[in-house]
């Protein structure tokens, strides 16, 4: 484990009687990818504000480096901001807007000039340097955004819904340049998103927030595998999620079943609910399922068929198919145990961790 | 559709015909005539030889250019400061107020306020100093010209510093800049704007005052605007008094165009 370069110790903010953010507590480790994901509103720009300097928290620490900094102002960070709208100043070219942090800071013509030739070359701009800020592309702001940022050398990068504003196809670029970027320069990034399918390809570990609160923290695979609640399940990727009930260690009933599974450690008889995803579920014929369905739609995805079908008991089961199948058909749906991930209702993540280690090697 | 939208646009045409461009142009029509009628280029040769009317140029260009500087270097900051405040609507109104009272009322009140026994002058001489002579001086009419402006100052800036994003003093902050810095560099030139509007609503007018060089500055203060009432009323030199209303017009030309916007010019900087 690299040492620590951001701790928040049970962070709290309230504006008057709304707690925008309950007990935060993360630690971000020098040099890796972080994301916050979560539904608008979930407080994950507040955390970065927090860091940022742009917010004072009500109560609870913000350490940089081991040092306190709660009260150390914007100005004074060793963090930098790309903001959602970039902020490029209209009133200065690229140049300046990328210069800007290092002529704050005095540092002499020649060194600035290296270092913004330098950075506008990292994000692919060179000969970009006396545009006006009106005459970029949305993808080059971006660019422009990040090279000022980078340009004075933080240690740690804060990017509030950075690609949002971009379109699909750029978006995916910018995916795959930004997480390059962070592996080259070896500093930490720590990323707000809504959108799931950007933390999972690009972050070596996400914070699934809501309503103020960390849900759950993981790598990507742990998280989109091992979904401690609901929220998460339904937040990360697409998934069935049907009541069930535990009857002991490796058995789990649901929709009127026995089926056999991977999960342990609960009470006999526990109410639980069992998420299936829709990529582990194969299409059989009927005799061969462990469930029964019927058709009901399917979309053409490009790469998969997504396919809705219901059982006997009415339950809706979402499926990815790599073949398309004809809709009011009976076919078998067949999963292995491992593919049943068997969630209790209000388990924290802290006890969720704690009960794998008791039957996980 | 095309029909109605003309129809829309008549009162607006004849408008701008009679009260905007007739009247530009029986100025610069009258402009080539003298007292006796003739056509002449004799006023404009008057204008520019004559040391009393370039004196009075220079000199309302200068009342003008003092009355801008006073207001602007008052209405920035209160306009900064308002936008920060909590009323902000309520605060606005109070300033916007006074423009709907009349010019000559407010020019009495001040003759009451700085006359040789007004308020001001009580108090001095409550406080020992005396009784001083303030109405009819440049001081006063400065002060009072720039009393009646500052509104009209303050609102296009307080409009141009709402519109700014606050995402752009985060950034500044962000990137390293202390609040002095990101004033100077970032919200000042952002809200020039609204500065050049404030600029282009307080200097031309500033150029004609008449009302207030008489009543407040008691005819010690010369402009443009009070040859132009002079001639008009007094001397019926009508041809003359259009010269300088001509003149008077080019300037405003001039001022908008340096206060207009530019197109910013490219630079060079690795070589």
């Amino acid at each position: 484990m690299s040492k620590p370069i951001i701790t928040l110790k049970h962070v709290y903010k309230n504006y008057g009687d709304t707690n925008v953010l309950h007990d935060i507590n993360m630690t971000l480790e020098a040099g890796k990818f972080y994301t916050l994901l979560g539904p608008s509103g979930s407080g994950k720009t507040t955390i970065l504000r927090t860091i940022g300097g742009f917010v004072t928290p009500s109560s609870g620490d913000v350490l940089f480096d081991g040092q306190r900094i709660n009260d150390l102002p914007a100005n004074k960070r060793q963090v930098n901001t790309i903001f959602q709208d970039y902020a490029l100043f209209p009133h200065m070219d690229v140049y300046d807007n990328v210069a800007f942090g290092l002529t704050i800071r005095k540092t002499p013509k020649e060194v600035i000039e290296k270092k913004v030739l330098r950075a506008l070359k990292l994000v692919q701009l060179s000969g970009y340097e006396d545009r006006s800020i009106s005459e970029l592309s949305g993808g080059q702001q971006q660019r422009v955004a990040i090279a000022r940022a980078l340009v004075n050398e933080p240690q740690v990068l804060l990017l509030d819904e950075a690609l949002s504003a971009l379109d699909m196809k750029l978006r995916k670029e910018m995916q795959v340049e930004l997480r390059d970027l962070q592996q080259r320069l070896g500093i930490t990034f720590l990323f707000v998103t809504h959108d799931q399918e950007e933390a999972l390809a690009m972050s070596d570990e996400i914070f699934v927030m809501d309503d103020g609160k960390i849900l759950q923290s993981g790598t990507p695979v742990d998280i989109y595998d091992e979904p401690v609640n609901h929220f998460v399940a339904n937040f990360i990727g697409e998934s069935n999620i049907v009541p069930g009930k535990m009857l002991s260690d490796y058995r789990v009933e649901f929709v009127n079943k026995v089926f056999e599974c991977a999960d342990a450690g609960m009470k006999p008889d526990e109410n639980v609910e069992v998420v299936l995803r829709p990529e582990d579920l194969d299409i059989v014929a009927p005799d061969a399922g462990k469930l029964v369905v019927t058709i009901d739609t399917q979309l053409f995805r490009g790469d998969y068929y997504e396919v809705i079908a219901y059982d006997d008991d009415h339950n809706e089961w979402l499926i990815h198919s790599t073949n398309p199948t004809k809709d009011d058909q009976r076919v078998g749906l067949f999963f292995e145990p491992e593919d049943i991930h068997v969630m209790r209702y209000g388990e924290s993540e802290q006890a969720f961790d704690a009960r794998l280690e008791t039957y996980e090697d | 559709m095309k029909r109605k939208q003309v129809l829309f646009e008549m009162p607006y045409f004849f408008w701008l015909a009679f009260f905007v461009i007739a009247p530009i142009l029986l100025i610069a029509y009258q402009s080539f005539f003298n007292i006796r009628g003739q056509f002449t280029l004799g006023n404009y040769a008057t204008y520019f030889t004559s040391a009393t009317y370039l004196r009075m140029t220079l000199n309302s260009v200068w009342y003008a250019f003092l009355i801008t500087l006073f207001t602007l270097l008052i209405s920035y900051p209160t306009a900064y400061f308002l936008h920060y405040t909590k009323h902000k609507q309520l605060w606005l109104l109070l300033i916007i107020l006074p423009t709907w009272i009349n010019l000559l009322l407010k020019a009495y009140a001040f003759i009451g306020i700085f006359s040789q026994d007004g308020s001001v002058n009580q108090f001095l001489t409550f406080i020992g100093i005396g009784p001083q002579q303030i109405l009819f001086t440049d001081a006063s009419f400065l002060f009072v010209a720039t009393y009646i402006q500052i509104p009209f100052m303050i609102l296009p800036i307080f409009n141009a510093i709402e519109d700014l994003q606050p995402s752009y003093i985060n950034a500044s902050r962000d990137l390293g800049a202390n609040n002095w810095q990101t004033f100077t560099r970032i919200i000042f030139p952002m809200t020039m704007s609204g500065v050049k509007a404030g600029v282009q609503a307080v200097f031309i007018p500033s150029l004609s005052l008449f009302m207030l060089t008489r009543l407040i500055g008691g005819n010690r203060v010369i402009t443009l605007g009070t040859a132009i009432e002079e001639h008009f009323l007094v001397t019926m030199n009508w041809g003359m008094g259009s010269t300088i209303g001509v003149v008077l017009i080019i300037a405003m030309f001039i001022i908008m165009s340096l206060t207009g916007e530019h197109k910013k010019k490219g630079r060079k900087h690795n070589d």
